[in-house]
């Protein structure tokens, strides 16, 4: 249904290796407007590496990256953030000894008119996305250090809606939460999705994954075993292929599938 | 009490609950930590008081320990930002050394030829020299921690041998004295006073900066809404204020120009000698002013710009900050030439004061510009400290000098008596984050 349109991201042959480990081997992934790819893959297969070049953090060693059919040179955060790429990271990178509203617009600042930083409109805001987001959201006033693991998780994903992204990386971004705050991180994409906004949705809960994901890419070793729309496979099959490496007949295979007949 | 005056939205995250003091260093939202600063600070004097037989505590005393304090105060307002951000600069006391000997040269040796003795533009001159060589120092030194990824302490540890060394090459080791009349104003004194009226008028300018700030803040916050302070408590903090400051001057004006002083001054303005002797009130001295412009204006750096809340962003979590797309490696540059700077200001305070320029300058300056800012709650893990809290670490350490100077205290033993100190600020900085967490 959305072959013929122009993709909003295309990594193609993206390879990155540390020192002698090919972290990411020849990966391609796509990615549509209003689409929810889920990026699955058991731990260290380089999902969190592949992603972390789209949004600028590393910088490849091989490949490329289109946006909307163009290439772009993506070589740090500021240049992804420069195309709409938003990112909530694994490690959720707030900064602890800042409030909430320090962090949800570090690096993007409001100013008054004499340049100073304009504190109280970056706390209402800051007070109103958290409201939509966490409700029970209070402590504005506290250093990030104080909250939970899931108020800290809130943060960050605030922080990546705030700015009109167009297209957004979650890495497991509902890790720390509680079933309430999950299932409305759950709402909250399949919102933005009808917003037209691109989704790269790392994680590993497979019944979130089919719940919200148009297709998955499967990656294993740092290369990706296939992908399929989430309509053509069971959720056997897919664990099949983060296990195995086994490509199913519903699911395209890729470089890294299993190599027999 | 508070039930009435506190203006409590449903949001409201002013609760009132534990004991008094709680619900007081609540509402007033006092910083404790700085509290506690104030409280050990005037432990200290009380126990110099007492233990000196009533020297310690006098207008003359405080004026000078003012006086003395300012050079390191301004250095330590740049230690702050350099240690939030997991940094250090041993380098800090030789780069004043170096830079205080060239505005010396500067100003003995190379401008009188050129513009003539005692030209008002010389003080000038040399003072705009040396904070661009300051920054210019600075910047290199950050570039090569920044860029180059040398751990700051290696690469000032480095500095600190090499500009020492470069302050006794560029003159061969020579004291260069004396200082041009008007850039001596900046190291206080007789001439580098502003006396008592000008000093009053100081005073009340700050407290209607202070009440003006308080009524605004409250204005921003009622305009989105935002729990208030309640009204005792703004009224608590402006009163407070105030009478600090206007305390403060009122002691600085109780110092009286020293006899031979206020002779030399009586005869150049033809006051006839009287029979009790002339009592000319010093007011606040000009570094000490220097100082405190200073503290503020790093204080608005830190707390109101994009700078500040970058330093302490990536001082909290500089991975974060790079991921933010924070500049982090340009940031650091910053640091470390503000630090420059902040140098040659603390150089120029210091040969102004000394009335000349010696290549020992400066000597031990990095242990007590580190010691102000830690003492003041700089903490040394990173992302934590206060530019009020340097300054009175800076206060404290020449309160401590001063006091066992009064009670001839050897120098070796106040060395000691040094060291002891900067440990337990910093392991009560280890118990204080401890229990924080
Ligand atoms: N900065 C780095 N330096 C060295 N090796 C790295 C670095 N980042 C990742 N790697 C290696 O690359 C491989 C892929 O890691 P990555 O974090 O992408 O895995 P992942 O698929 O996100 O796993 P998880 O599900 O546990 O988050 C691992 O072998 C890891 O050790
Ligand atoms: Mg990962």
């Amino acid at each position: 249904m959305t072959q013929h349109r122009t993709p909003l991201v295309e990594m193609k042959n993206i390879s990155i290796s540390f020192g002698g480990i090919h972290a990411v081997d020849n990966a391609s992934v796509d990615l549509y407007p209003g689409e929810v790819v889920a990026l699955l893959g058991h731990n260290g297969a380089g999902k969190s590496t592949l992603i972390k070049i789209l949004s600028g953090a590393y910088k490849r060693d091989n490949g490329e990256i289109l946006i909307n059919g163009e290439p772009v040179q993506i070589s740090n955060p500021r240049d992804a953030k420069g195309y709409g790429i938003e990112t909530i990271y694994q490690t959720l990178a707030v900064a602890d000894n800042v409030d909430a509203a320090a962090n949800l617009y570090l690096g993007r600042e409001l100013r008054t008119p004499w340049g100073t930083l304009d504190d109280v409109a970056m706390e209402a805001k800051a007070r109103e996305v958290m409201g939509r987001l966490n409700p029970n959201f209070r402590r504005f006033k506290e250093p990030v250090k104080a909250l939970s693991g899931g108020q800290r998780q809130s943060v960050a994903i605030a922080r990546a809606i705030l700015f009109d992204a167009r297209i957004l990386i979650m890495d497991e971004p509902t890790a720390a939460l509680g079933p309430q705050e999950t299932a409305q991180v759950g709402e909250l994409i399949k919102q933005l999705k009808r917003e037209g906004i691109g989704i790269f949705l790392i994680s590993h809960d497979i019944h979130d994954v089919f719940d919200l994901a148009d297709r998955v890419s499967v990656m294993k070793n740092g290369q990706v075993v296939g992908h399929a729309r989430t309509q053509d496979v069971t959720k056997d099959e897919v664990l099949g292929m983060i296990i195995l490496g086994k490509v199913p007949p519903g699911a395209i295979a890729g470089p890294g599938a299993m190599q027999t007949a | 009490m508070a039930n009435k005056t506190i203006a409590a939205p449903a949001s409201s995250t002013l609760k009132t609950q534990g004991t008094a003091l709680q619900r007081f260093l609540q509402a007033t939202e006092i910083d404790t930590r700085l509290l506690g600063m104030v409280g050990a600070l005037l432990l200290i004097w009380i126990g110099f008081e007492i233990s000196t037989g009533g020297l310690f505590l006098t207008p003359r005393n405080l004026w000078n320990l003012t006086v003395q304090a300012s050079s390191v105060s301004v250095m330590a307002t740049g230690m702050v930002l350099v240690i939030v951000t997991r940094n250090i600069d041993l380098s800090v006391g030789s780069i004043l050394g170096f830079v205080g000997m060239i505005m010396a040269i500067t100003q003995a040796r190379i401008l009188p030829p050129l513009i003539g003795f005692d030209n008002p533009a010389t003080w000038v001159i040399a003072l705009t020299i040396g904070i661009l060589l300051g920054a210019a120092i600075g910047a290199f030194q950050g570039m090569i921690i920044a860029f180059l990824s040398v751990p700051a302490f290696i690469v000032t540890l480095g500095g600190l041998l090499i500009w020492r060394a470069a302050a006794f090459l560029v003159i061969s080791g020579a004291t260069v004295a004396p200082m041009d009349t008007k850039f001596r104003i900046m190291g206080g004194g007789a001439d580098g006073s502003i006396g008592a009226t000008a000093s009053w008028v100081v005073g009340v300018i700050a407290c209607v900066a202070i009440v003006l700030s308080i009524v605004n803040s409250r204005k921003q916050r009622k305009r989105f809404g935002f729990p208030l302070r309640p009204k005792w408590a703004e009224y608590f903090l402006s009163i407070t204020g105030c009478v600090g400051v206007l305390g403060a001057v009122w002691v600085l004006n109780s110092y009286y120009m020293p006899v031979n002083l206020a002779k030399r001054y009586a005869e150049l303005n033809n006051i006839a000698w009287p029979e009790g002797g002339l009592q000319i009130p010093l007011g606040i001295a000009v570094p000490v002013l220097m100082a405190v412009g200073i503290a503020i204006a790093m204080s608005f750096l830190t707390t109101r710009t994009r700078f500040g809340r970058y330093v302490f962003a990536i001082g909290g979590n500089p991975e974060a900050a790079e991921l933010a797309g924070i500049k982090t490696r340009w940031v650091t540059v910053r640091i470390f030439a503000l630090m420059g700077a902040l140098c040659a200001i603390a150089a120029a305070i210091s040969t102004a004061r000394l009335n000349a320029a010696t290549n020992a300058q400066g000597t031990l300056d990095e242990l007590y510009t580190i010691a102000a800012a830690v003492i003041g709650g700089t903490s040394l893990a990173g992302g934590v400290g206060t530019i009020a809290g340097a300054v009175i670490g800076a206060i404290v350490m020449q309160s401590l000098q001063s006091g066992m100077v009064l009670l001839r205290v050897d120098t070796p033993l106040q060395s000691i008596v040094i060291g002891i100190v900067l440990v337990m600020a910093v392991w009560l900085d280890t118990v204080y984050r401890g229990r924080a967490k």
